[in-house]
């Protein structure tokens, strides 16, 4: 593999640069700042994320391993919170995304360690933490699509929704429709990257390996793998987030509580 | 006979109200805008929170099933709303002689819902909500979009399921000569109190 110098990193830093610049030209000036704080945030948090790595792998001991997959959870679950315009007022808001995001990724990542890689010892960092991460990351996304999609349906629609109760329907039917629209808002991305991997994009991961030296071959089927991981974990997760969320909604005598809904303030 | 009961009821800051309301009677319900009439009315559909007892004959609102409790006290809200295409799609059952009381053909069940006034949303509206068969009617201003001769025919459905069903009404309506046609008693929600109208 060719290992890349710090001249090279800071060429490429200057193609940013440049696009920044282009940006004030043409009066983006707002734009640009963020792209440079987005430029400095991928510097600092991928050079952090490799010395946490290198510790890891060094340490290799499940305590550690167990620690940063669970802060990765967390993570995850305030930034499925964060990312929605209308969140559950109160734990909901962060418990139900941490909570979807835990089962799914955990058990399918989990699965992937003891019966497909079955690396030695089990949980090695090397193969848990990227895995995780990869599916973590794609199911985050998923979820926090999918609860927003549900709110704001819910929200705009508490009419008709209200409507359907007044008629004597029961909640679950009353959201139904709602509830597989913000699955299917869910799943969107990744059905989109499987149709499309390898014929209008290479995925990261795959390029990655070859671009260390990995056989195509090996390379494509860690990346296959990879895809159904991540869908089975993103929609896994979507169905458990959209289950909790649409319960969420009514209350015990099934009326459409949204004010256990709040605006976010950004 | 049906009876709704209605002790101590008390929602959002108002109450306590009690009042009965019998099967085949029409109780009128007045008062200004933001009074809290629609409030009463969705709150004795269990549509919101409330405190206090609310009874259909001997069954607890409470120990009932919501879907059930709103099917046997049908709610029918000022506005219609409707969430699929087709009229049809709304309906769990109908039939053509209900359809033609309000003036209607049966093909309308296969109209789109873009295609309809508001006046006929709203006598559809009714129609989807009698299929339910309740037996207490809240009714939130049922003729407020409807011209007289509509008005006329709604008045008439009403008092032909008090007459022949017995059904309980609680008609809220802006239009004093109409709750003095339709009620027998009437009840007056302002400043947060409930008096009955001589």
């Amino acid at each position: 593999m060719i290992e890349l110098s710090w001249l090279d990193l800071s060429l490429a830093a200057g193609l940013v640069l440049l696009l920044a610049g282009l940006l004030i030209h043409i009066g983006l000036d707002k734009l640009s700042l963020r792209l440079i704080i987005a430029g400095l945030r991928t510097t600092v948090q991928l050079f952090l994320i490799a010395w946490v790595l290198k510790f890891l792998f060094a340490q290799d001991h499940p305590f550690w391993v167990s620690l940063m997959a669970l802060s990765m959870c967390l993570i995850a679950g305030y930034e499925v919170m964060s990312r929605q315009q209308r969140r559950f007022t109160g734990w909901w808001g962060f418990g139900m995304g941490s909570a979807a995001i835990f089962v799914s990724s955990f058990l399918v990542t989990l699965f992937t360690l003891l019966v497909l890689i079955q690396a030695d010892p089990w949980y090695r960092a090397q193969y848990a933490i990227p895995l995780l991460g990869m599916v973590m990351g794609n199911t985050m996304n998923g979820i926090s699509l999918s609860l927003d999609r549900l709110t704001q349906s819910a929200w705009q629609q508490r009419a008709s929704l209200e409507a359907r109760l007044m008629l004597g329907y029961g909640w679950s039917e009353t959201i139904a429709e709602i509830r597989r629209d913000s699955v299917r808002t869910g799943l969107v991305p990744i059905l989109n990257a499987m149709a499309a991997a390898g014929i209008i994009t290479l995925p990261g991961m795959m390029t990655g390996q070859i671009l260390a030296g990995s056989p195509p071959l090996e390379a494509v089927k860690y990346q296959i793998l990879i895809m159904f991981l991540v869908a089975a974990g993103t929609g896994f997760g979507t169905l458990i987030a959209v289950s909790l969320g649409a319960r969420h909604l009514f209350d015990q005598r099934e009326r459409l509580c949204l004010q256990r809904l709040e605006e976010a303030r950004h | 006979m049906t009876c709704l009961h209605v002790e101590n009821l008390h929602y959002q800051a108002l109450g306590p109200f009690s009042f009965e309301l019998h099967g085949g009677e029409c109780l009128g319900l007045s008062g200004p805008s933001g009074a809290g009439k629609s409030l009463l009315l969705r709150a004795l559909a269990d549509l919101d929170a409330y405190q206090g007892t609310v009874l259909l004959n001997a069954d607890a609102c409470h120990q009932l099933p919501p879907t059930q409790w709103r099917r046997r006290v049908g709610l029918l809200s000022a506005e219609s709303h409707w969430w699929a295409d087709r009229v049809g799609a709304h309906f769990h059952a109908v039939n053509d002689a209900q359809l033609a009381s309000l003036g209607f053909e049966p093909a309308v069940l296969g109209w789109s819902i873009h295609r309809l006034s508001s006046g006929e949303r709203q006598r559809l509206a009714l129609l989807r909500l009698l299929a339910n068969q309740p037996e207490v009617l809240l009714l939130d201003e049922p003729t407020a979009n409807l011209d007289p001769h509509n008005s006329t025919v709604v008045e008439t459905l009403i008092q032909q399921q008090r007459d022949l069903h017995g059904v309980a009404v609680l008609w809220v309506s802006h239009d004093a000569a109409q709750l003095a046609r339709v009620a027998q008693r009437r009840l007056h929600l302002v400043n947060g109190r409930l008096e009955y109208l001589a």
